[in-house]
C-alpha cells in the first residue's frame, strides 16, 4: 500500500508545474519583444523545437531510435503546401490540424512495421520509409513540384483575423502558439498513466509486458501521436515559409533532429525546445566562421558529445544551475538530469 | 534476350562492387553488432587516395588499387584504436549520433580539400570499351570488377573458414568472453578485422568511382544500400551478405533499365517487405543481439 502511494506521489509531483517551466515559457514569450529584428531565426526555433518534441516523444519516453522522422514532417509539410496551394482549406490553422492528421496516418500505416523486430531493423526500416516517400515525390513531381517544390504558397490570415506579414511577427507568434499548445497536450499525455507504462516499456519491454502493459499497443499509440506531432511541425514550415521542397523528406533532417535532442537531453520534453536553441545557434555560429563547411563542426559536436558521453555532459551543464538553485531552493535540484537511453 | 544477359551482367559486376564495399560493415554491424552508418567515409578515402595518385601523380591505376586499401586500412585501424573501441559497449543510439558526426565531418572536409564536383579515375586503355561474347556486349571494366571482387570473396571465405584467424574471429563474435578466456586476444582481432574491413571498401570506393561516382557525398548517398545489404543478407556468413548484394545489384540494373521512373523505390519497398517479412535477413540464422 504505501509503495503504491509513494509511486503515486512521486508520479503527481512531477506532474506538477514548476516555477521554472513557467519562466521558460516567459522567456520564449519575452524574446519576442526583446529580439524584434529576429522573428524568422525565432519562427525556425520554435519549428525545430516542435519537431525535436515529437521525437522526444518516441526516443526519450518509447525508446524508439527512428532515422526516418523526417517522413512525417514531410507529408506534413506537403500536406499544409498542397492545401493552401488548391485553395482546399485556406484557413492556416484547420490546414495545419488536417496536414497533421494525414502525417498522422502515414504514421499509423507506418507503426506496425516499425514495432516489429530489433533496434538495427528499427533504423532500417524508419529509415527506409523516408527515403520511399522521397523517391515517391520525386515520380509524382507533377503533385509535389519535384525538385523545385512548391512554389506560389499563400497564406490566408490566422483565423481571418491575423495577415503573415513580411518581417514575420505573426508567423512567430502563431507558430509559438502551436508550440505551446501541443507542449501542453504532451506534458498531460507522458506524466499520465500512458505516459507512465511507455517509460516502464523503454526501460524493460519485457517486464513491462509481464505486469500487464499491452506493449505493442503503446507503441503503436506513441509513434502515431509522434508523427503527428511531426506532420505539424513540417506544416508549420510550410506556412511561415510558404515553400516546401524534396529536402523536407531529407536524411540530413531526421540526422540533425538527432542532434538536437541530443544536446538538449532526452526524456523530459524540455530537451528538444534548449536543444533546438542550441543547436541553431550553434549553426550561425559555425557558418559565420565557414559558411560552407558549418557541417564538419556539427560533426564534431556530435563525436565529442558522443565520445564524452551524453549523461555526464547534461551533469556539468547543469552543474551552476543545480548549486544556484540548491542554494536558494533549499531542496533537491530541480533541473532534471534526462534519463540514459535505452540501448 | 541480349539485354536480359547485359543486365544480368551488369547486375552482377554492380553486386559484386557492392559486395565488396559493404562486408566490411557485415562484420562491424553484423558481427560486432556496431552501427557503423560511416562506412561509407572509407569507401570515399580509398576513391579519392586512389584518384590523387592516378590524376595528378601518375601512377598506373592498377598500382594505385592496392594503396586505396592500404590507406583506407590505415585510417580504419587509427579511428578504431583511437576512437572506436569506446563505443562497442555503448547503446547503439549512441554509436549512430558517433558514426553520423563522422559521416557529417568526412563529407565536408573532403569537400574542403576536393571540392564538391565528381571526378573521375583516368583508367587504362586495357579496360576501356567492350569485348563482344556471343553477342553479347561486355564492359572490359565491368569484366574486371567481377574478376577482382569474385576472387576477394573467395579469399574471404578461405580466410574465414580454414584459417586460425578465421576461427579466432568468430570465436570473438559468439562468446568474447569465452573467446578471451582461451587466450584469444579479442580486441586486437577485432581490429584487425574492422581495419581489413575498411580496407576493403577503400578498394571498393577506388574501383566504384567509374560506376557509382564519387563525390562528397558518397557515405551519404550509399549509406543505405550497405545497409540493406547486411540487414538482409543477415551476418551469420559472408554467403549472405553476397547474395544480398549480387540480388540488390541486379535488382537495382533491373529496375533502372524497366521501370526507369520508379528509381529506387522498388529497391526501398523490396528491403521493407524483406525486412518485416524476416527481421534478421533473408540468410540470417541467429537472432540479432
Amino acid at each position: 500500500m504505501t509503495v503504491q502511494r509513494d509511486v503515486g506521489t512521486f508520479a503527481r509531483s512531477h506532474a506538477n508545474w514548476h516555477w521554472s517551466e513557467i519562466a521558460f515559457w516567459a522567456l520564449a514569450l519575452g524574446c519576442a519583444f526583446l529580439f524584434p529584428s529576429r522573428f524568422l531565426i525565432m519562427t525556425d526555433i520554435v519549428r525545430l523545437a516542435l519537431f525535436a518534441m515529437s521525437l522526444d516523444l518516441i526516443l526519450g519516453y518509447a525508446g524508439i531510435v527512428s532515422l526516418g522522422h523526417a517522413a512525417f514532417f514531410g507529408v506534413g509539410a506537403y500536406g499544409a503546401g498542397l492545401l493552401a496551394l488548391h485553395g482546399i482549406i485556406t484557413e492556416p490553422v484547420l490546414a495545419l490540424v488536417v496536414a497533421g492528421l494525414a502525417a498522422t496516418i502515414v504514421g499509423f500505416l507506418t507503426s506496425f512495421l516499425v514495432i516489429r523486430g530489433v533496434d538495427l531493423t528499427r533504423l532500417m526500416v524508419t529509415l527506409g520509409i523516408a527515403l520511399l516517400l522521397e523517391a515517391l515525390a520525386e515520380r509524382y513531381s507533377n503533385i509535389t513540384g519535384g525538385t523545385d517544390g512548391l512554389q506560389g504558397i499563400e497564406m490566408a490570415p490566422v483565423f481571418g483575423l491575423f495577415a503573415f506579414d513580411m518581417f514575420g511577427k505573426t508567423a512567430f507568434f502563431y507558430a509559438l502558439a502551436v508550440l505551446f499548445v501541443l507542449f501542453l497536450a504532451a506534458r498531460r499525455i507522458v506524466h499520465s498513466p500512458f505516459g507512465l507504462s511507455l517509460r516502464a516499456i523503454k526501460n524493460n519491454p519485457l517486464r513491462a509486458a509481464a505486469v500487464g502493459v499491452p506493449v505493442n499497443r503503446r507503441l503503436i499509440a506513441i509513434y502515431t501521436l509522434a508523427s503527428f506531432y511531426a506532420g505539424i511541425a513540417g506544416a508549420l514550415f510550410t506556412q511561415t515559409t510558404q515553400l516546401a521542397s524534396l529536402d523536407v523528406f531529407a536524411f540530413e533532417r531526421s540526422a540533425d533532429l538527432m542532434l538536437v535532442l541530443v544536446i538538449g537531453g532526452t526524456g523530459y520534453l524540455y530537451g528538444g525546445l534548449i536543444g533546438a536553441v542550441a543547436f541553431r545557434m550553434l549553426q550561425e555560429f559555425f557558418s559565420n566562421i565557414t559558411p560552407q563547411y558549418w557541417q564538419f563542426w556539427i560533426g564534431l559536436v556530435l563525436v565529442v558529445i558522443v565520445l564524452v558521453g551524453r549523461a555526464r555532459l547534461h551533469r556539468w551543464a547543469l552543474f551552476v544551475p543545480n548549486l544556484i538553485i540548491r542554494q536558494f531552493a533549499g531542496g533537491k535540484a530541480v533541473v532534471a538530469v534526462p534519463e540514459s537511453d535505452a540501448s | 534476350m541480349t539485354t536480359i544477359l547485359t543486365i544480368l551482367f551488369d547486375g552482377i559486376a554492380y553486386g559484386m562492387l557492392l559486395f565488396v564495399l559493404a562486408c566490411g560493415l557485415a562484420v562491424t554491424l553484423g558481427l560486432m553488432n556496431f552501427v557503423n552508418l560511416a562506412h561509407g567515409a572509407f569507401a570515399m578515402a580509398g576513391g579519392y587516395v586512389c584518384a590523387v595518385l592516378v590524376n595528378s601523380q601518375g601512377w598506373p591505376f592498377f598500382a594505385a588499387l592496392p594503396l586505396a586499401f592500404v590507406s583506407s586500412a590505415a585510417i580504419g585501424v587509427l579511428l578504431e584504436r583511437t576512437l572506436y573501441r569506446h563505443l562497442y559497449t555503448r547503446s547503439h543510439l549512441d554509436q549512430v549520433l558517433f558514426t553520423i558526426g563522422l559521416v557529417f565531418m568526412s563529407v565536408a572536409a573532403v569537400d574542403y580539400i576536393m571540392g564538391s564536383s565528381r571526378i573521375f579515375i583516368k583508367l587504362p586503355a586495357v579496360l576501356e570499351g567492350q569485348l563482344d561474347v556471343f553477342g553479347v556486349g561486355v564492359g572490359r571494366y565491368r569484366l574486371m570488377i567481377i574478376v577482382i571482387c569474385g576472387l576477394l570473396t573467395l579469399l574471404l571465405q578461405l580466410v574465414l573458414a580454414r584459417t586460425r584467424f578465421g576461427s579466432r574471429l568468430r570465436a570473438a563474435v559468439d562468446d568474447p568472453r569465452a573467446a578471451s578466456g582461451l587466450g584469444i586476444n579479442v580486441p586486437q582481432v577485432f581490429a584487425f578485422t574492422f581495419a581489413f574491413g575498411c580496407g576493403l571498401a577503400g578498394l571498393g570506393g577506388a574501383l566504384s568511382a567509374e560506376i557509382l561516382g564519387l563525390d562528397p557525398y558518397f557515405p551519404l548517398k550509399f549509406m543505405i544500400y550497405f545497409l540493406i545489404v547486411v540487414t538482409v543478407g543477415g551476418s551469420s556468413s559472408i554467403t549472405g551478405p553476397f547474395l544480398a548484394s549480387l540480388l540488390l545489384g541486379i535488382g537495382d540494373v533491373a529496375g533502372k533499365y524497366y521501370v526507369p521512373k520508379m528509381g529506387p523505390f522498388v529497391i526501398y519497398t523490396i528491403m521493407i517487405v524483406i525486412l518485416i517479412w524476416r527481421p534478421n535477413g533473408l540468410f540470417g540464422r541467429t537472432a540479432a543481439r
